[in-house]
């Protein structure tokens, strides 16, 4: 049988899929034994246009993280579209739009504003900032343009698959990876994890009745080690959250931040979130109500914390 | 054209639509500005619903239920009242007006209520112009 050709690529993203991607650990001996990767930015020196030069689908497999929030991501998007028969958007980034995405509570205008003129150790007296084009001497210099919003993979490309997580867990990886490997493919659209249930169906703590009287920043108390994390005042995204992952976060008294993405069925995993949480204030007294409120100091990235570009309103309004 | 808000009502069933009802058989006039969807208890008004009507075109959402201690299923008003102000917390954050999201109690009997309720809002809105849903700069 020839070999796949695998692709794996970084956008609007941290570095930490590549690192997701490598923890598979010695399995990757097995992946290169049935798979040459053909194009890997951050390990393997191969051009754009060498991927420019592949001719139409030759690739059979594109691992793709990060969203698209400059011309130059949205390009090779659609490049590696063209080339690629199965497209997988892989990790939070490409998924949902990530802690990148965050930054649609802002636009161009004024994160370049932040960035590179209002940070208290920055002087910028000339103003400068960087422009699509320069004039030199020597001709004309292009970088890419910035947008105002991030955008996930499948607001860009057809994506055929996703694989979730922030960065995806290695079990989660390789689950796919297998399925690619034996050729047995889920329905396209699929997203690929261990258990389509809440992040709760994964967790061992016990849970009781949801009331809550204050909410805590993670600092701020630590948790009972047996006990729901959210009946303990914490903002644990759990019970919104697509699980498979194995619930680390919890075990290590953290609440889940939401990596996975929205469960099954869900549009709009802030929502749902927002949802759970008012839900369970033990109030029905509209002053105490707004205090127990308060302590939610950030909602937006508290409930949206990797999905804004891919909530139902995408990002914030800028007038 | 002079603008035209459009809001949509998420009405409970059993107090706040039978108010609309009220203000209609008593022929009350009222802007016509309101589209009205019923749905059981003003608990079951998930905060997606009132994103997705915003995502949708509206230029307002306005969610009324029975007055507290009076919900048909006894406890359903105070879920609402416990998420529209979280809603509008967040809300705040995304640049959406605050004026824009509104929730309120009317009863059965309270045709009056109802109809000042939607003059009102519609004129706010109509101040505040159309929701439009964009980041202000040139790419989106
Ligand atoms: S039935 Fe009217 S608010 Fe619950």
């Amino acid at each position: 049988m020839a070999k796949l050709k695998v692709a794996l690529y970084w956008a609007a993203s941290c570095g930490g899929c590549e690192i997701g991607q490598l923890q598979i650990g010695e399995k990757i001996l097995k992946l290169v034994e049935v798979a040459d990767i053909v194009f890997w930015p951050v390990a393997i020196d191969v051009k754009y246009k060498d991927v420019e030069a592949m001719p139409s689908k030759s690739i059979d497999v594109c691992l793709f993280n990060g969203g698209i929030r400059n011309s130059e991501q949205e390009h090779i998007a659609k490049m590696l579209r063209e080339k690629s028969k199965v497209m997988i958007a892989y990790g939070a980034c490409a998924y949902g739009g990530g802690i990148p995405g965050l930054a649609n509570l802002f636009n161009k205008q004024t994160i370049f504003d932040r960035v590179y003129l209002e940070t208290p150790s920055t002087l910028n007296n000339d103003h400068t900032v960087p422009q699509p084009k320069t004039k030199v001497p020597e001709g004309e210099l292009n970088i890419p343009e910035f947008y105002d919003s991030v955008k996930t993979l499948r607001q860009t490309i057809d994506v055929d698959y996703v694989i979730p997580g922030c960065p995806p867990e290695e079990r989660t990886t390789w689950l796919a990876l297998e399925a690619l490997i034996s050729g047995k493919l889920p329905p396209k659209g699929t997203v690929i994890t261990h258990n389509a249930k809440a992040v709760c169906d994964d967790c061992s703590r016990k849970r009781d009745v949801k009331k809550v009287k204050k909410f805590y920043r993670t600092f701020e108390m630590i948790p009972e080690p047996e006990i729901c994390l959210l009946e303990q005042g914490l903002l644990c995204a759990g019970i919104t959250t697509r699980g498979g992952c194995g619930a680390p976060c919890p075990q290590a008294n953290m609440p889940c931040t939401g990596c996975y993405g929205p469960v099954a069925g869900v549009i709009d995993q802030g929502a749902h979130f927002l949802s759970a949480v008012a839900s369970v204030i033990d109030s029905n007294n509209p002053e105490e109500v707004r205090k127990i409120i308060d302590d939610i100091r950030d909602p937006v990235g508290t409930f949206y914390r990797y999905s804004l570009p891919d909530s139902l309103l995408g990002r914030a309004r800028i007038k | 054209m002079s603008f035209e808000p459009k809001i949509v009502g998420i009405l409970c069933n059993w107090c706040s639509y039978a108010g609309a009802d009220l203000a209609g058989i008593s022929r009350k006039k009222f802007a016509p500005n309101v589209r009205v969807v019923r749905v059981m208890c003003s608990g079951r008004v998930e905060p997606a619903f009132v994103l997705k009507a915003l995502q949708s075109g509206a230029d307002g959402v306005l969610v009324l239920g029975c007055h507290p201690g009076d919900c048909h299923y006894a406890e359903g008003n105070y879920k609402a009242a416990r998420r529209m102000p979280l809603l509008k917390k967040m809300l705040a954050q995304m640049g959406v007006e605050d004026e824009r999201v509104r929730l309120e109690w009317v009863s059965a009997s309270e045709g009056d209520r109802f109809a000042s309720i939607v003059n009102e809002m519609t004129e706010k809105i109509r101040q505040l112009g159309p929701f439009n849903h964009n980041g202000g700069g040139a790419n989106g």
